[in-house]
């Protein structure tokens, strides 16, 4: 990505990507801009940088932010109605990091309203158009930021993922997405989803953009209690996989499969191969409950994160409310979206008194047979292989009256969040009908540059 | 007709007296600030905003646990309890349901009495809504205050028991220093179950909930044992429900019944992770532990002092550590001083819970100049007022009694010459003619004029002295 210097003027890059978005209002990537904002702070580098002075790693990059990114600069609304009016006091320990390394946040993406689905279909403020076919959905939740950087708006934008919801719109979009290990980065200040499962992380066009963009918002954040230690911090070149082994996930790769991904993904596996890696095919058969569990432990989050929203503090009120009871009853009702009340509705009956132990525990027990699955494989194996997506991208309003169709379209991205493991997706192809198709690399917790590692091993330039 | 076994348990809400909250960094003392004024965006539950956990609040939980000779369960998990209302900004409490931190420990009490703790959990107390007929308000300075909840076994069997546990709770949380203890301002709050029975099979129970005075919880078992009797003799059913006190009356009013019981839907807290500690950890905790209640009742027991001048001491965190710092001075001084604090400072008005005292040694030093006849016991009362409260702090007693000029006066030489100033005055001829005569009862007067001229800092038995050696 070009970063500003003497010779390159951060306000030229912020205008040009501005311009861009214009050009690209049709898609719905955008759900607010931040113009004005951005053009200050992109004259304030290029002041820096007349002065002699380091103006960061990212100085003068236009980047896009998902919008359930709090940052004090405009609304955050996390495509929700109940906070279409909301500004935050405070802003996110990520993008704080990334601001403060000089790059300038142009506008706020689309998603699904309050990151509940995988199409960004939910947003109260309507769709995202896929970047390759406007009748196609974007992918989701972070649609929006996907978009913007496949379009060339930005060269990065930030997104979150829970269940897939950075992985999916990357792999639908054609460009590279990264969804780090459990902790790496803070969560602070991020519109919560599934507190177990909410990872943030980025979408950019080649490697080693995603690294270093990766490598500035990871570490420790006392605000977190869930970070770890920064990790992110090796030269790419020196992320090496120890064993050069890499298993193929056979439970990923049959029936119901589209022909064209899993013709892609062995594609990418060729590659490798010529690389000198060893490719085996691999079963985890546990891999199919991924999904069941999921549904369980996910709403019950969700249920339990989207109670603060009852109309009494900030966010949407309705005027309906004549009383404490309807305050509450009104307010969620008008403020939600039937996917935000579809989960409330799964989680807290998932958690009342009498089935916890038969969902919610259960399902917790299952998530470690799980997570001792992934672990086995990893003895063996540096990653694991498998498609993002069964299929590209698919048509808007397509799955939107079948909600277990849509939730179907998670099932290999929602694994590795349950084991809070990273997961990559990388571009690997386009379908006949030029659809991006995207490949899935998995490791164990903490290997995520080890994972681009491998990736820039056999990326196109 | 036998007897009904009264069965008492009881949960207490202590408000740990940290720097700041449970979970967020704003200031935990909101006495005398502006409503709204102590609240983070963690307390209001802005959109993002994650609890960090306050290792103070753990050690204080662990120093509570330890006072309560509880085992302290070194891995311990936090919960989300859910219900809305307005004073709970989340819509959850971050409680601990599963893994308490506290686990099973027991209280002596006073009465020889013990009463066993079940386990005690830490959570965050909720904000405090205010009501006005037509709206209510909230005030978010509490939201996040860090709560020990302590939960007892159904031990207790009467009113005065329960008060008694109450009171020694209260003592034992004060001496860990985890609580400011202020009742009034809601720092201890009580839950009482009650239930009574015939049998050995408990009773249905009712619980009383937020009773924040020793008084109130002894009148409330009194009136619901009452009223369970009363309802049971008359061939009823006691319902298991929740009740409100009313202190005004001495009434208890039905709240919620059993069947409107709430489904809080307790799940494991994601964002906290669990408290893991070290045994070498609480061993360190342990090791810095003041002496509590207990262990000073058993040193002054040898003292042979009243048991309400002891309990009125013990009461007092300062005052029995300095008792038993004279008691290890010179165990002799000690009963003086024990007495000194009964009649003197504990009459003083407005006695502060943690008003300052000069040293143990000072006051063993204090004891021992009334027993050298150096000062006399009066005076010596004097000098122990200017000893508390940051007064005269770096002076010895010695030095303030001096200043004060309350030294008796032991010098023979000094004292007999004033006496014989004042056997020279003309007002005492006839009493000293009197003495010479064998009327000692004159003697009195004498004295007294001595005493007079001297300043009260002569030394009464030797001004008697030298006086009938001067007129025999």
């Amino acid at each position: 990505m070009k970063i500003a210097d003497k010779n390159t003027k951060a306000v030229d890059l912020v205008r040009a990507a501005l311009e861009k978005a214009k050009e690209c209002e049709d898609y719905h990537a955008f759900i607010s801009m931040n113009e004005a904002h951005a053009l200050d702070r992109a004259r304030e580098i290029d002041a820096k940088i007349a002065r002699g002075e380091d103006a960061g790693r990212l100085a003068g990059v236009p980047f896009a932010l998902k919008d359930n990114y709090l940052s004090p600069e405009g609304h955050t609304t996390a495509a929700a109605k109940m906070l279409e009016n909301f500004i935050s006091p405070i802003t996110a320990t990520a993008v704080a990091r990334i601001e403060a390394e000089g790059a300038i946040m142009i506008g706020r993406t689309n998603l699904d309203a309050y990151a509940h689905g995988g199409s960004t279909e939910n947003s109260y403020f309507g769709p995202t158009s896929n970047a390759y076919d406007k009748t196609r959905v974007s992918g989701g939740s972070s649609g929006g930021s996907a978009v913007a950087v496949a379009l060339g708006i930005v060269p990065f934008a930030l997104g979150s993922d829970t269940g897939g919801s950075i992985r999916q719109p990357a792999s639908f979009n054609g460009v590279y997405g990264v969804k780090p290990t459990f902790g790496t980065v803070s969560r602070y200040g991020v519109v919560a989803m599934a507190s177990s499962t909410d990872t943030m992380g980025c979408f950019a066009k080649n490697v080693e953009d995603a690294n270093l963009v990766m490598s500035i918002m990871a570490g420790k954040d006392e605000k977190d209690s869930t970070t770890l230690d920064d990790f992110w911090t090796k030269p790419l070149e020196e992320a090496k996989p120890a064993k050069k082994k890499i298993g193929l996930i056979k439970d990923f790769m049959g029936e119901g499969v589209d022909e064209e991904v899993k013709a892609a993904v062995l594609g990418y596996a060729d590659k490798l191969k010529k690389a000198g890696y060893e490719i085996e095919e691999i079963s985890m058969p546990t891999l199919k409950y991924a999904l069941a569990i999921y549904y369980i432990v996910v709403p019950a989050e969700i249920a339990s994160n989207l109670s603060r929203y009852d109309g009494i503090r900030y966010g949407f009120r309705s005027k309906e409310a004549k009383n404490l009871d309807e305050i509450y009853s009104k307010t969620r009702d008008e403020g939600f979206m039937p996917e935000n009340k579809r989960r409330i509705m799964i989680g807290n009956f998932v958690l009342s008194s009498g089935f916890f132990d038969a969902y919610y525990l259960k399902a917790q027990k299952a998530r470690t047979l799980l997570i001792n699955e992934y672990n086995k494989a990893f003895e063996k194996y540096d990653a694991l292989l498998c498609p993002v997506a069964p299929r590209p991208a698919f048509k808007i309003g397509e799955n939107t009256s079948d909600p277990l169709q849509m939730y179907l379209e998670d099932i290999m991205t929602v694994p590795p969040s349950l084991a809070g493991i990273p997961g990559l997706s990388i571009p690997v192809g386009k379908s006949k009908a030029g659809l991006p198709i995207g490949a899935q690399l998995v490791g164990p917790r903490q290997s995520d540059q080890t994972l681009l590692h491998i990736a820039a091993e056999v990326e196109e330039k | 007709m036998s007897e009904y076994k009264i069965t008492v348990g009881i949960e207490c809400h202590v408000q740990l007296n940290t720097k700041t909250k449970l979970f967020s960094g704003v200031d935990n003392d909101a006495t005398d600030k502006e409503p709204n004024s102590c609240v983070s965006p963690v307390d209001y539950a802005l959109p993002g905003m994650l609890p960090v956990l306050n290792k103070v609040a753990v050690e204080k939980a662990v120093r509570a646990g330890l006072a309560m000779n509880c085992k302290i369960n070194l891995v311990s998990r936090f919960d989300r309890k859910h219900y809305y209302y307005p004073d709970l900004p989340k819509g959850y409490q971050i409680s601990q349901m599963y893994q308490p931190i506290i686990g099973a420990g027991v209280v002596h009490l006073p009465d020889g009495s013990d009463v066993h703790i079940e386990h005690a959990h830490l959570e965050e107390d909720a904000a405090k809504s205010t009501h006005f007929g037509s709206y209510s308000l909230v005030d978010l300075n509490r939201a996040g205050t860090p709560l020990l909840e302590i939960v007892s076994m159904p031990d207790i069997h009467s009113a005065a028991q329960a008060r008694v546990y109450c009171e020694e709770l209260h003592r034992l949380m004060m001496y860990a220093n985890v609580t400011n203890g202020d009742l009034y301002q809601g720092n201890m709050r009580f839950d009482v179950n009650v239930s009574v029975s015939k049998t050995d099979k408990l009773g249905t129970r009712t619980e009383t909930k937020n009773l924040n005075s020793f008084r109130s919880v002894e009148r409330l078992i009194e009136a619901e044992t009452k009223r369970q009797i009363s309802v049971l003799e008359k061939g009823g059913e006691i319902k298991q429900q929740t009740l409100g006190w009313d202190d005004a009356t001495g009434k208890t009013t039905p709240q919620r019944g059993k069947e409107n019981a709430q489904d809080y839907r307790y799940m494991p807290e994601p964002d906290v992770p669990p408290i893991v500690l070290e045994q070498s950890y609480v061993d360190k905790v342990a090791s810095e532990m003041p002496k509590m209640p207990a262990d000073y009742r058993s040193e002054f027991s040898v003292l042979n002092l009243d048991d309400s001048a002891v309990e009125a001491i013990v009461n007092y965190p300062v005052l029995a550590n300095r008792l038993s710092e004279v008691c290890d001075k010179n165990v002799k001084l000690a009963p003086r001083v024990a007495n000194w604090f009964a009649s003197v400072l504990l009459a003083e008005e407005n006695l502060d819970k943690d008003f300052s005292l000069a040293t143990g040694a000072e006051l063993a030093e204090l004891s021992e100049m009334v027993e050298k006849k150096e000062l006399s016991s009066t005076a010596a009362k004097e000098v122990l007022l200017e000893m508390y409260d940051h007064k005269n702090t770096s002076k010895t007693p010695h030095q303030l009694a001096k200043e004060m000029n309350l030294l008796q006066e032991n010098d023979t030489d000094a004292l007999s010459a004033i006496i014989d100033e004042v056997l020279a005055m003309p007002e005492c001829a006839k009493a000293a003619e009197d003495v010479r005569n064998g009327e000692m009862k004159a003697i009195g007067f004498l004295v007294g004029q001595v005493m007079k001229k001297s300043q009260g800092k002569a030394n009464p038995a030797s001004v008697n002295e030298l006086i009938r050696s001067k007129l025999s």
